[in-house]
C-alpha cells in the first residue's frame, strides 16, 4: 500500500520536501496545504526588488506549476488547517478531513505583535507574505515618509530599499545597535554606518509606545520623547516567533518552537517538522537552536525526505545566510554566538569589502562577509570539514584566500 | 528565448525549447539535476554552478568579481565556470550548451 504525505505550510522547506520526496523515491501520494493563494514563492525579494513598483511584481515561483503537476502533488491553495488528529492520523481543513501516514509541519513563523498603542492600523504594514508586500508597494512614491519599527534584517532591508525609491526613511531600534541578535557590535556599526551614509535617520535604544493618526499624517511616539516620527506609513520589523500553536494544540512537545531530533522527527513518529517553526539541538553548538532561514528550511527538507524514505542521515548542516542592502552584500557563515575572539580582515572604514572571523578558543564558529565572496566561500569550506584557518593568516590581507584555505587544508594533513 | 542543453553529473542531456529567464530559473523549472538555485538567483549561494562549451564562452562572458569569489574555491572551477543565475538567457544564446557540475 502506498503511504500518503501531507505537508502542511507552502514556503521554501515545504517546496524543497516536494521535490526530495520524490527524488528520494515516495511512490505515494503527496498532498500539500497552504494558505496562500499561490504556489510556494522565494520569500527574500518581498523585501527587496519585489517592493519597485515599476519592477516584477510578482516574486518568483520556487518551482512552476508544471512541477506539481508532473511529480503528482496535489497541492491546496487558501487551505487552512485548523487541527490535526494524531489519533485517527487526520488534519481537519475546514469542513473536511484529510488523512496522512507521515505529516509534515512546515509552519514558518509569525511575525512579533509588540505591545505598542495603535499598532493595528490601517497604515502599519508587517512583511511576511506578497499580499503584504503589495500592500506597501502600494504606498511607495518619491518622497513620501515611512517609519520601519526594528531595525533586524527585514528592517534594515526594507529601509534599503525603499530609500533607493526615494522615500524618507527613520528607522527605530529598541535594542542598543541594529542586528544585535544576528552579529556582532562591529558589524552593526558598519551598517548603522552604511544607512547613515544614505540619508536614513536612524535611532537605536528607541522604544516605540504609540501611533497616533493626525488626519493623513501617522506620528510614532517613543519612550521620553516629546517628538514624534511622521510618516505616510509603518512597517514593523519586530521580530519573528515560531508558528507553533497547531503543533501545540494537539499535544506535541513544544518549546519555543516544535522540537525535533536529529532526522527533524517530532515527538509523536510519524509527524516532522522542518524549518523556522522547530527547534534543533545542534552537536556544533552544543545547544537547541531555532533558525529562520531559508538555507535552514532548504536542509532539513532534506533531512526529512531521506528519513521518510528510510535512509536516516542526521541533520548537520552549516547555517548560512545572506542580505543585500543597497550595493552590499552581506554574507554570513555559523553563528557568531558566544565568541571569543574576532579578527578583521580587510578595512570596513576604508573600503565596503571585508569580512569578521568570529572564533571561539581557537576554533572558527562563523565568518560575516561583506561584498567578499570568497572569504565566504573559504569559511564555509573550513567549518564544513571542521577546519580552522589560523587567525594570523586571516588578519593578513596581503594573503590571498586560496592560500589561507591551502595551508589550513594542509596543516590538517600534517 | 533560446534552446538550451544542460549535461548533468550523471552525463543526462536535458534540451529545453523555448528557454527564458536565467540558465538556473530554466535549470530549476525543468528539473535538471544539480541545478539547485537555494538562493532563488541573488548570486549567494553557488547551488548553480555550470561550465560553458568553451565555443560560447564569448557570448556567454566571463563571471564578475563577486560571482568569481563564490567559484574560485570549487574544487571543478575552470575558466569556463559560471553561476547559471547569473546568466540571462537570450536569443544570441541559442544553441548553448552547458555543463552542469552539482555538488
Amino acid at each position: 500500500m502506498s503511504e500518503h504525505s501531507v505537508i502542511v505550510g507552502a514556503g521554501h522547506g515545504a517546496a524543497q520536501l516536494c521535490a526530495s520526496l520524490r527524488s528520494e523515491g515516495w511512490s505515494g501520494p503527496i498532498t500539500l496545504i497552504g494558505e496562500e493563494p499561490v504556489l510556494p514563492y522565494h520569500r527574500p525579494p518581498l523585501s527587496k526588488t519585489n517592493l519597485n513598483p515599476s519592477g516584477e511584481h510578482a516574486p518568483p515561483l520556487i518551482r512552476p506549476d508544471s512541477f506539481y503537476v508532473s511529480k503528482e502533488i496535489t497541492v491546496l491553495t487558501n487551505a487552512r488547517v485548523d487541527a490535526i488528529d494524531r489519533a485517527r492520523k487526520l488534519v481537519r481543513v475546514g469542513a473536511r478531513d484529510i488523512a496522512y501516514d507521515k505529516l509534515a509541519l512546515c509552519l514558518g513563523s509569525v511575525h512579533i505583535q509588540p505591545p505598542i498603542e495603535g499598532i493595528d492600523g490601517a497604515r502599519v504594514f508587517h512583511l511576511r507574505t506578497e499580499a503584504e508586500c503589495t500592500a506597501i508597494r502600494s504606498r511607495v512614491r518619491p518622497g513620501a515618509r515611512a517609519v520601519i519599527i526594528g531595525g533586524g534584517f527585514i528592517g534594515l532591508e526594507v529601509a534599503a530599499s525603499l530609500r533607493r525609491l526615494g522615500l524618507e526613511i527613520t528607522v527605530l531600534e529598541r535594542a542598543p545597535r541594529v542586528l544585535s541578535r544576528v552579529t556582532s557590535p562591529e558589524m552593526s556599526a558598519f551598517f548603522e554606518q552604511l544607512h547613515r551614509q544614505e540619508g536614513v535617520r536612524l535611532f537605536c535604544d528607541t522604544l516605540v509606545e504609540r501611533i497616533t493618526e493626525n488626519g493623513d499624517v501617522l506620528e510614532v511616539w517613543s519612550k521620553g520623547s516629546s517628538e514624534s516620527h511622521k510618516a505616510d506609513f509603518v512597517v514593523l520589523g519586530a521580530g519573528a516567533a515560531p508558528n507553533d500553536a497547531l503543533a501545540r494544540s494537539c499535544g506535541l512537545d513544544v518549546d519555543s518552537g516544535i522540537v525535533v531530533n536529529e532526522y527533524n522527527q517530532t515527538s509523536d513518529p510519524d509527524i516532522y517538522a522542518l524549518g523556522d517553526c522547530c527547534t534543533q539541538f545542534r552537536p556544533l553548538y552544543q545547544r537547541r537552536i531555532r533558525l529562520e532561514s531559508v538555507q535552514n528550511a532548504l536542509d532539513q527538507a532534506k533531512t526529512v525526505a531521506a528519513s521518510l524514505n528510510g535512509k536516516n542521515t542526521p541533520h548537520d548542516a552549516v547555517p548560512w545566510f545572506w542580505s543585500d542592502q543597497y550595493e552590499v552584500k552581506l554574507q554570513m557563515v555559523g553563528l557568531s554566538d558566544g565568541f571569543n575572539r574576532m579578527v578583521v580582515r580587510g578595512s570596513p572604514e576604508a573600503s565596503q569589502s571585508f569580512s569578521l572571523w568570529y572564533f571561539r578558543d581557537g576554533k572558527l564558529i562563523a565568518v560575516d562577509a561583506v561584498n567578499d565572496s570568497a572569504a565566504y566561500a573559504c569559511a564555509m569550506k573550513c567549518m564544513k570539514t571542521g577546519l580552522s584557518p589560523d587567525p594570523g593568516h586571516v588578519g593578513d590581507e596581503q594573503m590571498p584566500i586560496k592560500e589561507i584555505l591551502r595551508l589550513t587544508q594542509e596543516n590538517q594533513h600534517a | 528565448m533560446a534552446t538550451i542543453t544542460f549535461i548533468t553529473p550523471d552525463e543526462e542531456t536535458v534540451v529545453v525549447r523555448d528557454a527564458e529567464g536565467t540558465l538556473m530559473s530554466v535549470g530549476v523549472a525543468n528539473n535538471v539535476k544539480g541545478i539547485d538555485g537555494d538562493c532563488g538567483g541573488v548570486c549567494s549561494c553557488a547551488t548553480c554552478h555550470v561550465q560553458v562549451d568553451p565555443a560560447w564562452m564569448d557570448k556567454v562572458g566571463a563571471a564578475s568579481e563577486n560571482e568569481m569569489g563564490l567559484l574560485e574555491l570549487e574544487d571543478e572551477v575552470s575558466e569556463f565556470s559560471r553561476l547559471g543565475c547569473q546568466v540571462r538567457i537570450t536569443s544570441e544564446l541559442d544553441g548553448l550548451v552547458v555543463r552542469v557540475v552539482g555538488r
